[in-house]
């Protein structure tokens, strides 16, 4: 498995918006964060929702501060945690 | 951001009311809707994967994702896919829909 990413790296979530059925809620499009695990690789769900499965892709935890995903969070310390696929991920420059 | 379509199912983030937390039993007809589903996913290949089946409640449309139950929602969905894939027909849905119904009246 040729993984793009490694654990600790930074990231940033593609701000993107194409149509049909896509994994990658919203609210964290564009946003920073750190790889946390290396998930594995699963058949992309932007095309098995097409009855394809055939385009695996690697999957990973991605660590993401509250305050940056919402701009404020109840401590500062706290995260969230969301399973993002490779293509919608860019290292953070 | 917010020039940009958002899908009405993806609400994370956004004010959506009270989360009913009680416990509910679901009707026989909702069980028969989980295990249908559960069924064609486990066919090699599966008829309906959870991703087809996501990916057409998505896009029941916005009125009716909201009046329709959640059960509603993955039987109309379910049905989407296996007429998108010719494993019913129209025809046949309709027939067994109008024999069920006289059934029902007598």
């Amino acid at each position: 498995m040729s993984a793009r990413f490694a654990p600790g790296d930074r990231v940033r979530v593609r701000e993107w918006f194409p149509p049909g059925h896509i994994r990658t809620p919203y609210y964290v499009r564009g946003k920073r964060g750190e790889i946390e695990r290396i998930c594995g690789r699963f058949n992309n769900p932007e095309r098995l929702a097409y009855g394809r499965a055939d385009d695996p892709k690697v999957l990973y935890r991605v660590r993401f501060a509250q305050t940056e995903v919402w701009g404020r969070a109840e401590r500062p310390s706290d995260t969230i945690d969301i399973e993002i696929y490779e293509h919608w991920l860019e290292p953070d420059k | 951001m917010d020039s940009h379509p958002r899908g009405m199912h993806d609400l994370g983030g956004e004010p959506a009311g009270e989360i009913d937390r009680a416990e509910h039993q679901n009707d026989f007809w909702e069980q028969r809707v989980d295990a249908l589903m559960r069924a064609l996913g486990t066919l090699d290949p599966p008829l309906v994967r959870t991703d087809e089946l996501r990916r057409a409640i998505e896009g029941i449309g916005a009125d009716a994702y909201d009046s329709m139950s959640y059960y509603e929602r993955w039987i109309a969905a379910i049905t989407e896919v296996l007429l998108e894939k010719g494993v019913i027909s129209v025809n046949e849905l309709s027939g067994k829909i109008a024999e069920i119904e006289k059934r029902e009246a007598e």
